[in-house]
């Protein structure tokens, strides 16, 4: 058995000292950031994506809290170089640096699921509707899979490629499936979505908003 | 000085007996001049489908509808729905795309009409059942459900229902997987296929080849590995996996890979352990002549310096 080396000890004292000094700092700034910008250009995150996080169904602004950290900050790197186009975030994520821009994406993805989602404000359409049918077994003689075959049950989203759509506003469902369609958005892998929305009317992409909006978070199915 | 002939020979002698191509050329009947290519190009095309099976919101109210929909929800998600016979995480639904439907996904309106039917793969004729459970067997990983279990009957019936107004006999065209004709232009590569994994297939079925699950089940199906198919499964033969492939995957985007990319993420995918053929006989290089006896399977293979199907690696 060895002794204790005390000069060791005081260095991994000094850096794990060092590595909560950081983290705690870079918690701060997240939540400082997402209450009051960075100073630099970059709006509050919670003015318009609320609060909690929770998004704001009206204006169509998504929800953040609890999607996946490694999603949050592609996103915010596709706001600032153009593949995903948006004129209101683009200042933002281009004013935010890395650091900023990861700190805010890990902040979001541990923020708790507001329980206002639990309780949508409109009943899930019927299992027959055109919106359910799309999001549970797809239209595949035009090429679309059902939207839960990535999006996982429910649409409550897999890992850093498919994010959640259960329980987003269905403003902001619509606006992204319009934007893969016209090409204003094309930061998907594989061109996923750019190909699969080609083949959607209007009706379906507001039946399958509706739908997805209407779902319940955590899903019945899927809590742990 | 006697040792090392004898090793000799008993290396020569596994070599012959598990038909030891290191690199295992499938497409060494198949020289590739210009004109096969170019037939091949032809052939590579998706078949053009004459029959629709009907709308799933035809299936009929009262007792038989409600056994066509046990059939469909057993299809679509079979370890939820046909548990007793499953040995793994996979679903129909995983290889028969659209719950069946899908043209050049082995729909099953395309087999419906074609059983009873003669199988090389076990030397007999096969009711429509057999062939089931040998899904079961061999893709499930798990046990035949006896042809008048519940879960046979619905699949059955689910199968006889999409198949409503098909020809009976006849091969039609979407069935199966596009795999006349469709050649390697070059003998597929374990590192050329790893290369096509990495850029299209990781990002659903990740990294190691394991899927995505949520809550515990797949919603992307695990290629490899103990929760895939077996050693026994149509899928662990090259030629088929790279025609389902290529019609099919990456999921939404079919047809979208070149001949050869899919053929040599076939053999990468393929290249990969998983559970043991249950007609093991306890002798990998019997098991091989007697079952596995084509290029097209690497099953009892070195390939990357792993001999593949060899019994501690399924432990």
């Amino acid at each position: 058995m060895r002794g204790l080396d005390p000069r060791r000890l005081s260095i991994a004292a000094a850096l794990f000292a060092a590595a909560l000094f950081v983290t705690s700092a870079q918690a701060t700034d997240a939540a400082t950031i997402a209450r009051q910008g960075n100073g630099k250009g970059a709006a509050p995150c919670m003015a318009c994506h609320g609060q909690d996080g929770g998004g704001q169904a009206v204006a169509g602004n998504p929800r953040l809290a609890g999607l996946n950290a490694a999603y949050l900050r592609k996103q915010l790197d596709d706001f600032a170089n153009g593949s995903r186009n948006s004129p209101l975030m683009q200042p933002s994520a281009t004013a935010l640096n890395d650091d900023e821009r990861a700190a805010l994406a890990f902040y979001y993805s541990k923020l708790p699921l507001p329980p206002a989602l639990a309780r949508p404000a409109t009943a899930p359409p019927p299992a027959d509707s055109i919106g359910a049918v799309l999001a549970t077994r797809g239209a595949w003689n035009r090429g679309i899979p059902a939207c839960v075959q990535c999006h996982g049950p429910h649409g409550v989203g897999v890992g850093a490629h498919f994010p959640p759509l259960a329980g987003q506003p269905a403003a902001y469902i619509e606006m992204q499936l319009k934007a893969w369609q016209q090409g204003r958005r094309h930061n998907d892998p594989l061109q996923l979505m750019q190909h699969l929305s080609a083949g959607l009317s209007t009706q379906d992409i507001q039946a399958v908003a509706t739908w997805f909006a209407a779902q319940p978070l955590p899903a019945p199915e899927t809590a742990p | 000085m006697k040792k090392l002939p004898v090793a000799l020979a008993i290396a020569l002698a596994l070599m012959a007996l598990v038909g030891c191509t290191q690199k295992p050329a499938p497409a060494a009947t198949d020289a590739p001049t210009a004109a096969a290519t170019s037939r091949k190009a032809v052939a590579a095309k998706p078949v053009a489908v004459t029959f629709t099976p009907p709308a799933e919101s035809a299936i009929p109210a009262g007792p038989l509808g409600e056994v066509i929909r046990q059939g469909r929800d057993i299809f679509t998600d079979t370890p939820a729905h046909a548990k007793a016979y499953v040995g793994n995480s996979l679903s129909c639904n995983n290889c028969h795309l659209d719950a069946g439907r899908q043209a050049n996904s082995a729909p099953l309106w395309g087999a419906y009409g074609v059983y009873p039917q003669y199988r090389k793969k076990n030397g007999h004729v096969n009711t429509l059942g057999e062939r089931i459970q040998g899904c079961f067997r061999y893709s499930m990983n798990g046990k035949a459900p006896p042809l008048d279990s519940a879960e046979m009957v619905a699949l059955e019936t689910y199968a006889w229902w999409l198949a409503k107004g098909a020809p009976v006999g006849v091969k039609l065209q979407g069935a199966g997987y596009p795999k006349q004709g469709f050649k390697p232009p070059q003998p597929p590569d374990y590192a050329r296929g790893e290369k096509v994994f990495v850029n299209n297939c990781a990002l659903c079925h990740g990294s190691d080849g394991q899927g995505q699950q949520v809550a515990g089940r797949n919603v992307f199906p695990p290629l490899w590995g103990p929760q895939s198919f077996n050693w026994g499964a149509g899928m662990q033969q090259i030629n088929n996996a790279a025609a389902f492939i290529k019609a099919n995957m990456p999921f939404s985007r079919g047809d979208t890979l070149s001949d050869q990319d899919a053929w040599d993420v076939a053999m990468f995918m393929d290249a990969h352990e998983r559970p043991q053929d249950p007609r093991y006989t306890g002798n990998l290089s019997e098991t091989r002549r007697k079952y596995h006896d084509s290029p097209m399977s690497l099953y009892g293979i070195v390939v990357n310096g792993h001999l593949l199907g060899a019994p501690s690696a399924n432990r």
